[in-house]
């Protein structure tokens, strides 16, 4: 089967704008929410030539909207006094997790590394998989038992 | 649901822009003689088309010039500017960059002839073959200013019949005259 090519990134952008807006909202709230917007899509547009093809675009869009809604949390606020201890951890349990899921087949991998690695709602991961809540969890808990039993005993 | 606000767009697609991270960048430009999709790459403008059905046109410039294809103002605007001076009888020669890179060989040739017929003249198909230095190219020529990828500013509808008649145009016999007659070169 021939992959599909990736369209012009203004389809991209135009499909996934609003759904992706409206989740960095629930996530960061509206001041935050308008930086992390143009990040996210800033980031994708610097990565977007590299795919290579046109496949769960949606779930890689989510993926990097919850990696800069992650960053943004970190950021220390204008009135934190001090530093977030976070922030110094220099190997994040998602980078790790990203890893590790890299064999599995896609679903699975969007399905673990956004519940796992990001921390979001099974109906949050059934919209970014095109499915739903129920479609989500069973592919988390059927990615997270092939990791088990690829796990060296 | 909150939509994103048309600022907020536009912030972004500037940004896009602004950072070079854009193989095209283009926009939909209101002129006297309809609407025209522009676009340019970073070296220069790299579509006017006519009638464009967007997605069409989106597709064959991400297939030409990479998939990072956004609508986008800011980039636009000079050629926005310099066009509408043009239909207002206020500019005689564009001064904007071209990106003539996927024109290969006798194709660019003429192009940057065409460049230089000036403002409120014409030439025949095959004086412009004999200025490409193939003077017997003349239908050569014809087929060049049917595909010409800029319109209005490459002028191909200076470009005529050896017997006086307008002959054709990618934009419709219609437009061309228009254009003729906004120069003064039909009474």
């Amino acid at each position: 089967m021939v992959p599909m090519p990736l369209p012009p990134f203004e389809g991209f952008y135009d499909e996934h704008r609003e759904e992706i807006y409206a989740f960095l909202l629930r996530r960061l709230g509206r001041e935050r929410a308008e930086d992390a917007f143009q990040e996210t899509f800033l980031r994708a547009l610097r990565a977007y030539p590299k795919l290579r093809h046109a496949e769960h675009l949606r779930a890689w869009a989510y993926t990097i909207a919850s990696r800069i809604a992650i960053d943004e949390h970190r950021r220390p606020r204008a009135d934190a006094d001090l530093p977030e201890l976070a922030s110094l951890d220099g190997r994040p349990a998602f980078a790790q997790l990203e890893h590790l899921a890299d064999e599995l087949p896609p679903t699975e991998r969007a399905a673990v590394v956004l519940r796992y690695g990001y921390d979001l709602e099974y109906a949050e991961i059934g919209v970014a998989l095109g499915s739903n809540a129920t479609a989500a969890r069973q592919a988390a808990s059927a990615g997270i038992r092939r990791l088990r039993r690829k796990e060296p005993q | 649901m909150t939509p994103v606000s048309p600022d907020l767009d536009r912030r972004f697609r500037d940004a896009a822009a602004r950072e070079h991270l854009l193989d095209v960048a283009y926009d939909l430009v209101d002129t006297p003689i309809g609407t025209l999709l522009i676009a340019a790459t970073e070296r220069g403008l790299c579509r006017i088309a006519y009638d464009a059905e967007p997605e069409r046109e989106l597709d064959r410039l991400a297939q030409e010039f990479g998939v990072r294809v956004l609508r986008s103002a800011r980039p636009i605007d000079p050629a926005r500017r310099q066009l509408d001076e043009y239909f207002e009888g206020k500019r005689q020669r564009f001064e904007l960059a071209v990106d003539l890179e996927l024109q290969a060989g006798f194709n660019r040739r003429v192009l940057r002839e065409l460049a230089r017929v000036p403002y409120g003249e014409v030439v025949t198909y095959g004086e412009l073959a004999a200025r490409s230095a193939r003077p017997r190219a003349a239908r050569a020529v014809g087929t060049v200013m049917n595909r010409n990828p800029l319109p209005i500013v490459l002028p191909c509808h200076r470009v005529i019949g050896a017997n006086g008649k307008l002959v054709g145009y990618g934009g419709g016999l219609d437009r061309k005259e228009r254009l003729l007659r906004l120069e003064g070169a039909l009474l």
